[in-house]
């Protein structure tokens, strides 16, 4: 155990953590900005342009606040968790090695002196703080757009009422949505040549996951957010197809559960990518 | 640490498709020369000695380290696929840059890397251009700079003169041959056979997944007895020397050369060919000018060894 323990130690950490951040930094320069995501831009952005136009549309009664309130709760529970980070999530992991494999660009990492495990951890920071980036500036700027047409009444509501403890707590999820979905597209997009398919399989259980077996709900990123909504929208008629109602949870729990989940799956990517082969004629 | 590239009983299969077989050798620093036709396995042999693809079977190792540790074994090894792809709007530099962070180096130290390399393989202004204006010869040239911007002590060329004009065709075999006088493990595949054999200190040849002949190009040449050998004899008296030689019964074919001054012989027996040679020399009725093998290139082992299964590639 001890031996164990000293060859971990033993180990270039700081080699290690040096070659993650210039990673970080290579993907993010080559990535972050690119006309190709401009869906995942689009995927991002498509609240907040409405939010926009009903905040220069429309007048804001103070009464209404509660109700735009639970409106940005079920933008983030049924739009975002569901729909926008989950595909946005699918697009900019999906392409950190599956994309590199198609463009058959990938060699050069795998030639490179670094850990394989340190490559793909890279990698999924890269993305983490991509998506993370963009899906939380879209969220924020969500929640500006909603209260800024109440005047005062919005601006009580946000720095003295629970307006900012909301916004923490959906900039959290929007954190562990990212952290989530994105440790399980990489995962597929390194398992599959076109994760799509498995995506929606993905998509399919997380819709039915609540009605599950207690065990098998832990299985899952949006059961996961769900306990850490500061809101809880009930769904009505579509939308009850996107609402995930699973045993009540503490929040700490739920954050705790599904960074062991992350773990699990990224602990099994570098499994993966330890033994990955490069066959650029098969993809 | 030793110096070797070792391969023992190597093989790899891709699902039921043989990629190589039982693959041993054991690769002294130098120039190697990786001879073979179309889908022989050569690519394959330099993806396993990189780690691109795993051995199913058998053991090798690289200056006694695997590509499972990475940390140290791409420090010391370079590897110029055939893959002509790049990371998107990457210039030259850029290209080389992430290439040589990614070694946990200074950016000072990176950068003086870089010009360095991009020096070695003279391109010039066109670094600061992003890869996707480049000509093929350009984009053949930025990835042997990167391959060999680091120093590596090994370094693995896959059809590296592909898309080379002439000229830049000499200056990396020139480059090729400084590097192996610096002690360098040089591995090479291509098809321009004539130009490689001149710096090659060995060949492989490979077929089928299987190695049919290794080591010195003169070693490998005599080891094939069952095709004559051919010797260029430069002298005043070409047809007297052939009618000589025939006498001696050692010759099977004589050709005169084409500017009249020397004749090509064929024989069987090489040693007893040049003795014959020497008695004929010391009678001097022939005036002999120059005596060499004309048929111990890689090119002519190819055509003997492999060549009726299709060109060298």
């Amino acid at each position: 155990m001890n031996q164990t323990l000293r060859t971990v130690l033993d180990l270039p950490w700081g080699l290690y953590w040096l070659q993650t951040r210039r990673l970080v930094r290579i993907e993010l320069r080559r990535n972050l900005l690119s006309w190709r995501a401009w869906w995942i831009y689009f995927l991002a952005f498509v609240p907040t342009v409405i939010i926009l136009v009903h905040l220069l549309k429309e007048s804001h009664p103070a009464f209404a606040l509660t109700e735009d309130s639970n409106v940005l709760a079920g933008i983030v529970q049924f739009y975002y968790i569901r729909l926008g980070i989950f595909f946005g999530c699918l697009g900019i992991f999906s392409r950190l090695i599956r994309g590199e494999m198609i463009e058959r660009s990938v060699h050069y990492y795998l030639l490179a002196p670094i850990r394989r495990e340190i490559l793909l951890l890279g990698k999924f920071a890269a993305g983490s703080i991509s998506a993370v980036m963009l899906f939380g500036t879209a969220i924020i700027a969500d929640y500006a757009f909603i209260y800024a047409g109440f005047g005062a009444a919005g601006q009580d509501y946000v720095f003295n009422g629970p307006g900012l403890g909301q916004l923490e707590a959906y900039l959290g999820i929007t954190v562990l949505g990212c952290l989530g979905y994105g440790a399980v597209f990489l995962l597929l997009s390194m398992m599959f040549r076109n994760p799509t398919p498995a995506a929606m399989l993905v998509l399919g259980w997380e819709v039915i996951n609540p009605v599950m077996p207690s065990v098998l709900q832990k299985i899952s990123v949006a059961s996961y957010l769900r306990h850490l909504m500061p809101l809880s929208v009930p769904g009505d008629g579509i939308f009850a197809l996107l609402t995930v109602q699973t045993e009540a949870v503490p929040a700490w729990v739920a954050t705790l559960g599904l960074m062991a989940l992350i773990v699990v799956v990224l602990a099994y990517s570098c499994f993966r990518i330890r033994r990955l082969e490069l066959r650029y004629t098969t993809e | 640490m030793n110096d070797r590239i070792l391969f023992d009983d190597v093989s790899k299969f891709y699902g039921e498709v043989l990629g190589v077989n039982k693959v041993s050798f054991s690769l002294p620093p130098g120039i190697t020369t990786l001879v073979g036709p179309n889908g022989s396995g050569k690519t394959t042999l330099m993806n396993l000695m990189t780690g691109l693809v795993r051995p199913s079977g058998g053991h090798l190792s690289v200056l006694g380290l695997t590509p499972a540790d990475a940390d140290r074994f791409f420090r010391m090894v370079g590897y110029c696929t055939q893959f002509d792809s790049f990371p998107r709007r990457l210039t030259g530099w850029d290209f080389l840059l992430d290439s040589l962070m990614l070694h946990g180096m200074s950016e000072g130290d990176a950068f003086r890397l870089a010009h360095e390399a991009v020096d070695r393989v003279r391109l010039g202004e066109a670094a600061s251009r992003r890869i996707e204006s480049y000509s093929k010869g350009m984009r053949q040239k930025i990835r042997l700079a990167q391959a060999i911007a680091h120093h590596p002590r090994v370094l693995v060329l896959d059809e590296p003169l592909n898309g080379l004009d002439p000229i830049a065709r000499a200056e990396s075999l020139a480059l090729f041959q400084e590097l192996s006088r610096q002690g360098m493990h040089l591995v090479i595949s291509s098809h321009i056979l004539d130009e490689v054999d001149r710096i090659s200190d060995r060949v492989i040849l490979i077929t089928g997944g299987y190695i049919v002949a290794e080591g010195d190009i003169h070693q490998v040449r005599r080891e094939v007895r069952d095709k004559p050998m051919q010797v260029l004899i430069r002298c005043d008296q070409p047809e007297l020397l052939a009618s000589r030689v025939f006498v001696s019964n050692h010759c099977v074919e004589a050709r005169l050369h084409q500017d009249g001054r020397g004749v090509f012989l064929r024989t069987a027996d090489i040693d007893q060919f040049y003795r014959i040679l020497n008695e004929i020399a010391v009678e001097g009725l022939v005036k002999i000018e120059a005596v060499a093998p004309a048929d111990d290139d890689t090119s002519a082992i190819y055509q003997y060894l492999i060549g009726s299964e299709g060109g060298p590639s």
